[in-house]
């Protein structure tokens, strides 16, 4: 196993009651290969921060559980069953949300009709906004997200504030499974804090169980109960937090940093 | 950061503030902050149109306010350009832009007309088949736009041409009179004298109301705003985008034929050299003005009426003024950016940073 050459350490097992599966993930672009022999699983109600530094792989993993992409070989279990994504409908479908930083949110509309694109309530052929706000309203308050105002457009909020409505539009169509894409990027202290006490809560929930996509790894260490690194397309660490520490992790990256100069100097 | 400047008595903080933390003092400043915005934008361009009124009124009185006087300003000159500039505000909000209006205006009454004394379809009919020439336009627009893949400014410079073309052709370059009997079934879209006379002007009104309640209150309107917006966070929400944008580029289509057959009418010609880029222009500057941005995500029908108005006004106030014909592109071309350098500096000064 190549996996063992790079000093993998695993320290977790999948059980039969965890949300989320993934076996023998393989995926290629072309010469390129992106996901090697990939094995991911996910605990019910757990955070997992999935690490990794840019080109890892990590974003390809992600883009083939919320159903962007298709694996070239490896299977798929969702609640023990298995499954084979068609679309990132069918993914969002079967509860898994993936939420991008910039993408998710329409600047132009109100957090009201945010929260309910392409589900709005209607008092036919209009909109029943009165309804939406007040459904919206009471969502934000039971998640602890603070805004002033549903009907503020989102345009007018920060970046901490439209992740946030973000997230709370995902678990708000019943999501149970929420890929983070990177949530604390170009964000401020504050911000993020905000963020990450939003992940808090929702484990607190129990219902959702979260997968947080990020290559700085101090700022989620906090609120993750497991950390998998990725790193040149393979998983090669699997630990509890409580099992591992920031500076075992620092080192870790140390080490490929170390290991890719060696190899440039080795080649030239 | 732009700080914080006094708007309204409200201080308003900058928009993207680093720190928002979205306390509730600041998050209600930043929500009363924004209702001031959004009742400026459209109150800018109503004082100017107001200014404009008030100062023709009262220094050309007895020429500018009179009954033949507002029928020229409201119905001729306003209402053409109000009911293309729906479209436009529709096609600019969902990110694309009709440059062919102006040839659907002018082919449409030639439909009509050819329907009408050559094929003898009944006058009603052979309108309606004139507005759905106009819905069928708009429909080729956004299958080259949208299922080709060609950007609209340059799809609408095509199908323009073409319909140009197509009209010139047809009618050998010569204009011919409205067939009476399309005159008489059609007197509901405006005629000379009252009190059809005003018809262009109720249809505009009427138009304007139907379709500021389409985009803000609809399904519709949420989904254009969306498209515009935010492309990609539209599909990821699956909504249909494209399926939206053939709908507002055949709603401009109707608009630039429903215009075109009103101008047949109006004017008892069908005329191979009417429409063009000017009504288009027009329409597009009329939407600007009131305060719809050209990069799409955001706009206002209302805003556009209201636009249309001061161009209406300032067309027909000079006229009456007495400035000659010559000089007086360089008079509209001037208040158009005087027009829009206030708008954008105003919306700069109370930190807005749209892109206008």
């Amino acid at each position: 196993m190549t996996a063992q050459d790079h000093g993998t350490e695993i320290s977790d097992e999948p059980t039969p009651d965890d949300v989320l599966r993934v076996e023998h993930i393989s995926k290629h672009f072309g010469a390129v290969t992106a996901l090697r022999d990939v094995n991911l699983h996910l605990h019910r109600g757990e955070v997992l921060a999935l690490l990794g530094d840019n080109g890892a792989g990590k974003s390809t993993l992600m883009k083939i559980i919320c159903g962007f992409q298709q694996p070239d070989a490896g299977r798929i279990f969702v609640n023990g069953q298995e499954t084979v994504f068609k679309s990132v409908e069918h993914a969002r479908s079967l509860g898994i949300d993936i939420v991008y930083q910039d993408l998710a949110l329409i600047p132009g509309l109100s957090v009201y009709h945010n929260m309910f694109l392409n589900r709005e309530k209607l008092h036919w052929p209009l909109l029943n906004n009165r309804e939406m706000r007040r459904v919206a309203r009471e969502h934000l308050d039971e998640m602890g997200v603070n805004i002033p105002s549903v009907s503020v457009s989102v345009a007018q909020l920060s970046g901490g504030q439209r992740q946030a409505i973000a997230v709370a539009r995902a678990v708000f169509e019943d999501a149970k499974i929420l890929l983070l894409d990177e949530p604390l990027a170009a964000m401020g202290v504050k911000e993020g804090a905000m963020i990450l006490d939003l992940v808090r809560d929702l484990k607190r929930r129990g219902d959702v169980s979260v997968i947080i996509i990020a290559h700085n790894y101090g700022q989620v260490f906090e609120i993750c109960d497991r950390v998998n690194l990725v790193q040149q397309g393979e998983i090669t660490f699997d630990k509890r937090s409580s099992d591992t520490s920031v500076e075992e992790l620092t080192e870790l990256v140390v080490a490929e940093y170390r290991r890719a100069l060696q190899e440039r100097h080795g080649a030239a | 950061m732009s700080g914080t400047v006094e708007s309204g008595g409200k201080v308003l903080g900058g928009v993207g503030s680093g720190n928002g933390g979205g306390g509730n003092s600041r998050g209600q400043i930043f929500a009363s902050g924004l209702g001031v915005f959004a009742r400026q934008r459209e109150a800018t361009v109503l004082v100017v149109t107001i200014a404009l009124l008030l100062y023709f009124g009262l220094t050309h009185t007895s020429t500018f306010v009179t009954q033949t006087n507002a029928v020229d300003l409201l119905s001729e000159i306003m209402a053409p350009i109000a009911i293309i500039a729906i479209g436009e505000v529709l096609l600019l909000i969902c990110g694309e832009i009709d440059l062919s209006v102006g040839f659907i205006y002018t082919l449409a009454p030639f439909v009509t007309l050819y329907a009408n004394a050559y094929y003898h379809v009944p006058a009603f009919l052979a309108i309606i088949l004139g507005l759905l020439t106009g819905v069928i336009a708009g429909w080729v627009n956004g299958f080259i736009t949208i299922t080709l893949g060609v950007p609209s400014f340059i799809t609408t410079i095509g199908t323009g041409f073409i319909m140009q073309g197509m009209a010139l052709t047809f009618s050998h370059a010569e204009p011919s009179p409205t067939p009476p009997a399309v005159l008489s079934a059609g007197k509901w879209l405006g005629i000379p004298g009252n009190p059809w006379q005003w018809a262009p002007f109720v249809w505009a009104v009427v138009l304007v109301l139907i379709f500021h309640v389409v985009l803000t209150r609809t399904r519709f309107g949420l989904y254009t705003i969306s498209a515009g917006g935010n492309l990609l966070g539209a599909r990821e929400a699956g909504i249909n985008v494209g399926r939206i944008k053939y709908g507002n580029f055949m709603i401009t289509g109707f608009m630039g034929a429903l215009v075109g057959l009103q101008t047949a009418l109006y004017t008892n010609n069908v005329d191979p050299s009417a429409g063009g880029y000017q009504p288009m222009f027009y329409a597009v500057i009329a939407a600007v003005i009131g305060g719809t941005a050209m990069l799409g995500g955001s706009g206002t029908i209302i805003g556009a009426f209201l636009g249309a108005i001061v161009l209406a006004t300032l067309t027909d106030g000079f006229d009456i003024i007495g400035v000659s014909a010559n000089p007086l592109p360089i008079i509209f071309g001037g208040a158009i950016l005087v027009a829009m350098i206030a708008n954008v500096q105003l919306a700069r000064l109370r930190g807005s940073g749209r892109s206008i």
